[in-house]
């Protein structure tokens, strides 16, 4: 480990504390190999707080979006007579609706759990398919360059070009929004960042020394790309495949809002709000509930993901 | 150098063009009859023909295109459907609006990004960093148009402090740039932290320290520039998460920018519109990204152009 002096000119160590990568037992500090880091990989990531609350976080998400039909107190359609004031106003949170109810009458707490079930459903969706096409356009380019890198390079910058927004709201009015179309929405805009850590990860690790050396030693294709390859990426495949959930769950949302995304009846946090907004200076439940639900589920996806980056290459110090 | 930049122009060219193809075949796949729309509900069937012929929608589709790019060469943008105004003179008129929100977004997010960055790099491992790094990624995790509600109803609605929406003051501006920023903050704050230190750990720092510099000389002399450059170089990266921001939150606040004007042209299928507002964002993002990578070497002769 290298130590430093830091401002006060104590000696520090670089890592941070909590991030020092503790040997597990009978394990030496100076593994140079992967496997054996990735072993005690559980095991750091849930010696960290923040880990274990963002865990936590989407464990109750996940859990409430599983079991709906029983954890809902509601029908998350049914609109009460009683759910409205008398003036047809949404009523506030209270003993009976613990969230309050929305412009027609229905219970919020019952709609934000069959909720959790869109944005979970999306978010892994879209989210697994941006991945997969991400991390094989980043490994072709980075791998075999030549023509093949200049064109998947050259169409994922184009496709940096376009505003994602923009592209996925062209993209959702083309169709009739639908769950699935939705998520194919987002997958088509949000492969991008995955191929540009892919390729660029790729495209170093195919000029270092070892590979070289097993390139020159005549390593298959298949051995160099497999054993050697594809075990560095994995890190950052998992890292970012985590932290593109958030950002799948955030344009859902945001879609959803505008309207073009899921839509009413089924519920969505985003279309909740988008329901709602009109009535949001006097039911401000009716956004500020939905609201945190999203952001609760996009921060615990990237504090995961963010923790995860710590745990699996404890080199890397944060972002950039 | 010269030569890595005229690449980079005739690259940057090629993928306005072919952002220009793929917006136009989107467009073209979209299930709307402009003439009808443009026509009225009202008009007969020749009335409809007329129209679809006088705009070229009967054109077979490479025709429509490269007549839309031969326009495009002269600065024509075609004709709005429905307000029968020019594209570029309606993008005229909305840019300095979305500039000017665009300007206050990089100070909040800069202000509020380096600040946060700066102090929990400085309380590295105490709590206050852990809350800063928490509430960095808080911002990263926030839709814009939950926040952007939340202070409409927070500084607006209840305590009155800023206008409600529109446009024209610096009160005005105020809530708009922030809710823009916010989420840049947050990227802010990761970069200045990290790259904070990077430059505590550096040999010159200690250089510094040693030959008897005062603890500030040393941070704000040594350390914040050197940390501060390579993050200026992003700036002209975040154009592109600005592109995607302005739809939501210009249409929250009612701001009177390029972002509303493109979320109406959706709404109403005014073609040349969304194809207009889609060129001009996707000309500021190439733009961003080619002056950060002309800066980048600059800032740091380690980087090479080739």
């Amino acid at each position: 480990m290298n130590s430093t002096h830091d401002l006060e000119g104590r000696m520090t160590t670089d890592a941070k504390p909590d991030a020092v990568a503790l040997p597990a037992p009978g394990q030496t500090s100076r593994q140079t190999s992967h496997q054996p880091r990735r072993q005690g990989a559980l095991e750091r990531l849930l010696r960290r707080k923040l880990a274990i609350i963002a865990l936590v976080v989407i464990a109750i998400i996940v859990g409430a979006a599983l079991f709906a039909p029983l954890v809902a107190p509601f029908d998350p359609s049914e609109q009460f007579f009683e759910g409205l004031t008398l003036e047809g106003a949404p009523l506030p949170p209270g003993e009976r609706f613990w969230l309050g109810t929305d412009l027609l009458g229905r219970d919020v707490l019952s709609r934000l759990i069959y909720g959790a079930q869109t944005s979970l459903i999306i978010g892994l969706v879209a989210n697994g398919i941006a991945v997969a096409v991400g991390a094989l356009v980043g490994i072709l380019a980075g791998f075999f360059r030549g023509w093949v890198e200049t064109v998947l390079m050259r169409f994922t910058d184009l496709m940096m070009a376009f505003p994602a927004l923009l592209l996925a709201i062209t993209l959702a009015a083309l169709f009739r929004p639908s769950l699935w179309i939705v998520a194919m929405v987002i997958a088509m805009v949000n492969w991008v960042q995955m191929a540009r850590v892919v390729y660029t990860e790729t495209r170093s690790l195919s000029e270092r020394e070892f590979i070289v050396a097993e390139r020159a030693m005549g390593a298959g294709l298949g051995r160099i790309l497999f054993r050697h390859i594809l075990p560095h990426l994995l890190s950052s495949i998992v890292v970012f495949g985590t932290l593109g959930i958030s950002t799948t769950v955030l344009l859902e949302a945001t879609l959803s809002y505008l309207g073009i995304g899921v839509q009413p009846p089924t519920p969505s946090w985003g279309n909740i709000i988008y329901e709602n907004q009109t009535y949001f200076t006097s039911a401000p439940w009716l956004v500020f509930f939905p609201g945190v639900a999203i952001i609760a589920l996009a921060l615990a996806f990237n504090l995961l993901g963010d923790a995860l980056r710590e745990v699996l290459d404890p080199t890397q110090k944060g972002r950039h | 150098m010269v030569s890595y930049v005229i690449r980079r122009l005739l690259q940057s060219a090629l993928i306005l063009l072919g952002v220009s193809l793929v917006t136009f075949i989107l467009l073209y796949l979209i299930p709307a009859d402009p003439a009808r729309q443009i026509a009225g509900r009202s008009a007969t069937a020749q009335t409809v023909e007329n129209i679809r012929e006088q705009l070229g929608l009967n054109l077979p589709f490479y025709e429509q295109y490269v007549r839309y790019l031969l326009n495009l060469l002269q600065g024509d943008l075609g004709r709005s459907y429905l307000q029968k105004t020019e594209v570029s003179e309606l993008i005229a008129a909305r840019l300095p609006a979305t500039l000017l929100l665009m300007a206050g977004a990089i100070f909040c997010e800069l202000l509020i990004g380096l600040t946060m960055g700066l102090v929990a790099a400085l309380k590295r491992n105490t709590p206050t960093d852990t809350t800063l790094m928490v509430l960095s990624f808080t911002g990263v995790s926030s839709p814009q148009f939950v926040i952007g509600i939340l202070l409409l109803y927070v500084f607006a609605v209840q305590l009155g402090w800023f206008p409600i929406g529109g446009y024209g003051t610096f009160m005005h501006l105020v809530l708009p740039s922030l809710t823009l920023g916010l989420l840049g903050a947050g990227w802010y704050a990761r970069m200045m932290r990290s790259a904070m230190l990077d430059v505590l750990r550096q040999d010159f720092i200690r250089t510094a320290r040693a030959k008897g510099l005062k603890r500030v000389q040393v941070l704000f002399g040594h350390a914040v520039p050197n940390a501060l450059l390579p993050i200026i170089a992003m700036i002209g990266i975040d154009i592109g998460l600005f592109m995607s921001g302005i739809v939501v939150v210009e249409s929250v606040f009612g701001w009177p920018g390029i972002g509303q004007l493109a979320w109406q042209a959706i709404q109403r299928v005014d073609i040349p519109i969304i194809m207009g507002v889609t060129l001009v964002s996707a000309c500021a993002i190439v733009l961003g990204n080619f002056l950060a990578d002309m800066v980048a070497p600059l800032i740091d002769p380690r980087i090479k152009l080739r």
